[in-house]
């Protein structure tokens, strides 16, 4: 069997001749597509790339969503850069933003109130990037999470698992550096804890710390440094991994959820040309139209009220990117400990701040081969398991995600206590206590109900709403995914 | 289909009006919102209700190549270009190449100053005066009980790893922490001593934020980014949250004239900790 069409289920089927081998004899065939074969013989491979078959179910679109993102980030990012100026300098602003008129402050912070302020539609422009960055990593998040709890990363997609892992940390520091650009009171004072989290690791530290700033923090190198990782060095890293995250996918083919005619050795859904290519590019518009939306009138980043970015200055509360709560969260919860052991001082930031988040990573990364070593099972899947048929791996993903919920919550711990009226030292000891409760709970109560549910499964007893039965041409009833 | 394509094209043509006329954040935002919106969803319908939807079922090889094809291209990688007999001369590559990457990772180090001893000093010298940034020396009068000021060397503001909290405490609060002071009966018209003043480094020995945040009632020092806690009355030592060393203290002096000198540079490093920063 090489290949097989059937109608859709209850849908209209017309064209049921595949489309015929046109006739093309040299010389006869005419038009911009025989120019270019014949000078690319590249007519059969774009013709079996259009016919790449995909399943047909949401959560697949999320990768696609991460994608969008990123060409909008591209685009409105390379608007930005027209305007914007990479420098600690300083300059006297004398823009129509009245409260600032006659300040010091860096010739940054300047060219980003004249974005705001002065270049039409650069507000707009700038929110937009802001959001789409936001939406461009929690994508990735879900994305990563569709792979993982289905299973997704399983042989042979191992090496796409561990591609993706690194998109996503680009992800994270594309967001930190471009965060820092407009070198604002708060953006500051996220680098200077970054920088002290850097200055922590083991003796290297102060070295690591002062080839990436320039020097002892605050320094005038880091603006234009950041400026070069965001606009280069990262987005190409970015673009080239997606290439190959994307290669991997067309060379592996899709994977797909149980039900109907999907079995291990096939790939069920339709071909990229025309349906998948209309609603992807569809869902291109779709994502920018949101990402207008956001930007038009949800205010992001208002840095003309935060002010410049003085290092003896700070203003409360701080909050990061949300991306990066869960690190700031990490570091407020620490207990203090700073133990002094023959001379040699562990810093208070090294556990919360490097060795938790590198363990937590590196578990994340190596997931796909801890779980073949774990289960035993290095064989090659191509069918997704449904949440709860793996409970140790749903269990362990709902409690890394239980972790960083609560992490993430913790690092905002003084507007928690200035809204619910708490004293922070109170919410300080029960984040320390939920950060390490939580994800065991989480993890039991996860592994509890799959086990139940495999248990109700194996009964038999009435099909579970939501599914639905097929019957299929022999004239049994098959199972539809969604 | 027509009518959503119609929306983006109303709102594009709206969208360079707007442009024309100056522009305005929101309105641009809505109509490039229509625009985008509409496109999108007009292709999305297209897609889903005129199109044909065939569904394909295509088989899947297995993506292994065969032990035959690995070993074949291990041979071509190795024995058509000799390495097997020419072992030397790969370890002489293999060498030369590991010495260029050396050689060429050295600008590395360019990108930063040799830490050295700077992460241990600031730019306290005995003598210097404390001042506010830009101004004159603080005189003790200006600083009223439960007051905090920021103060620099000399008012030389250049170098924020020496802003230092210059507090006055207030002669009450220092007898109760049990500090010799001057002051016998606290009242209002008795000139401020010096041991009403205590000076912290203002870098948080956490993560090196500004400790910005002074709750006087308490005489406890806040730091807003992660609420680490220093009791001022007690050397500043950590009481709450992440921090684990106490403020380094500023030695200064209460000069005749109501100013105040450092004696001194801090005597520890300022800010976060660092492994070897006992050496």
């Amino acid at each position: 069997m090489t290949e097989d069409e059937r109608p859709a289920p209850g849908r209209t089927h017309l064209d049921v001749t595949p489309p015929s081998e046109t006739a093309r004899e040299p010389g006869r065939s005419g038009g911009i597509l025989a120019w270019l074969d014949e000078r690319t013989s590249a007519a059969r491979i774009v013709r079996a790339g259009m016919r790449k078959v995909f399943p047909d179910h949401w959560s697949f679109l999320l990768g696609e969503i991460a994608l969008f993102c990123f060409v909008i980030l591209v685009l409105t990012g390379t608007f930005l850069t027209f305007f914007y100026v990479p420098s600690a300098a300083d300059v006297t602003y004398d823009g129509p933003y009245a409260p600032m008129v006659g300040r010091e402050v860096s010739a940054a912070y300047d060219s980003v109130l004249r974005i705001s302020f002065e270049t039409t539609a650069g507000l707009l422009m700038r929110q937009i990037h802001h959001w789409a960055a936001l939406v461009f990593v929690a994508v990735v998040v879900l994305h990563l999470c569709r792979v993982f709890f289905t299973g997704a990363f399983r042989r042979p997609r191992e090496l796409n698992w561990i591609v993706g892992f690194i998109l996503l940390a680009l992800a994270m520091a594309l967001g930190f550096t471009g965060y820092s650009l407009p070198d604002d009171l708060l953006s500051g004072t996220g680098a200077r804890i970054a920088y002290s989290a850097a200055l922590s690791i083991p003796f290297v530290g102060p070295w690591l710390a002062s080839l990436a700033f320039g020097g002892e923090f605050p320094t005038d190198a880091f603006i234009s440094r950041f400026y070069v990782l965001h606009i280069m060095l990262l987005p190409g890293a970015v673009a080239v991994l997606i290439v190959g995250h994307i290669a991997l996918l067309v060379l592996q083919k899709h994977t797909q959820y149980r039900g109907g005619p999907a079995r291990e050795d096939n790939v069920v859904g339709r071909s990229f040309w025309p349906v998948q290519a209309f609603l992807s590019s569809g869902l291109f518009f779709l994502t920018a139209a949101i990402c207008s939306l956001l930007g038009a009138f949800f205010q992001i980043n208002p840095i003309w009220l935060f002010g410049p970015f003085d290092a003896a200055i700070v203003s409360s509360p701080a909050q990061p990117d949300w991306y990066v709560g869960w690190l700031d969260g990490a570091l407020r919860i620490f207990p203090p400990f700073e133990p002094t052991i023959l001379g040699i001082t562990i810093p208070s930031p090294f556990i919360p701040g490097i060795v938790i988040p590198g363990v937590l990573f590196t578990i994340v990364a190596l997931w796909p081969f801890l779980e073949a070593r774990f289960t035993r099972d290095d064989r090659p899947h191509h069918l997704l398991d449904r949440l709860w048929e793996h409970p140790r791996r749903t269990a362990t993903g709902v409690a890394i995600l239980t972790f960083f919920a609560v992490l993430t919550l913790a690092g905002g711990n003084d507007v928690l206590a200035f809204a619910f009226g708490f004293e922070v030292e109170f919410l300080t000891l029960l984040f320390r206590w939920l950060a390490v409760l939580l994800p065991i709970a989480a993890w039991i109560v996860t592994y509890r109900l799959c086990r139940a549910r495999i248990v109700e499964g194996e009964r038999p007893g009435p099909p579970l709403a939501g599914h639905a039965l097929v019957r299929g041409p022999e004239g049994g009833f098959e199972e539809l995914a969604e | 289909v027509l009518a959503l394509f119609g929306i983006t094209g109303v709102c594009g043509i709206a969208l360079l009006v707007v442009y024309a006329l100056g522009g305005q954040t929101q309105v641009e935002g809505v109509l490039l919102f229509g625009a985008l919106g509409g496109l999108g969803a007009g292709i999305v319908v297209w897609g889903q209700r005129l199109m044909p939807a065939r569904v394909r079922i295509e088989p899947r090889e297995p993506i292994t190549m065969a032990p035959r094809a690995i070993a074949e291209l291990e041979e071509t990688l190795t024995e058509e270009a000799g390495f097997s007999r020419r072992r030397l001369l790969v370890v002489g590559l293999g060498g030369a190449l590991a010495s260029l990457a050396a050689a060429l990772a050295i600008p590395v180090f360019s990108l930063g100053p040799a830490p050295g001893r700077s992460l241990f000093v600031t730019s306290w010298r005995a003598g210097r005066r404390l001042a506010i940034a830009g101004g004159s020396p603080v005189r003790a009068s200006d600083v009223p009980v439960g007051g905090v000021l920021t103060v620099f060397p000399d008012g030389d503001g250049s170098d924020p790893n020496a802003s230092t909290l210059l507090i006055r405490v207030g002669p009450d609060a220092a007898a109760t922490a049990g500090r010799p002071s001057a002051s016998q009966a606290p009242d209002a018209g008795q000139p401020p001593s010096a041991t009403d003043f205590v000076a912290y480094s203002k870098i948080c020995t956490h993560a090196g934020c500004p400790v910005g945040l002074y709750r006087s009632s308490e005489h406890v020092l806040i730091c807003p980014c992660h609420q680490s806690e220093f009791d001022v009355l007690d050397g500043a030592r950590p009481i709450n949250g992440p921090a684990a060393r106490s403020l380094p203290a500023l030695p200064f002096r209460l000069e005749a004239d109501g100013t105040f000198t450092a004696l001194g540079d801090f005597p520890e490093p300022v800010g976060p900790s660092f492994w070897d920063m006992h050496r």
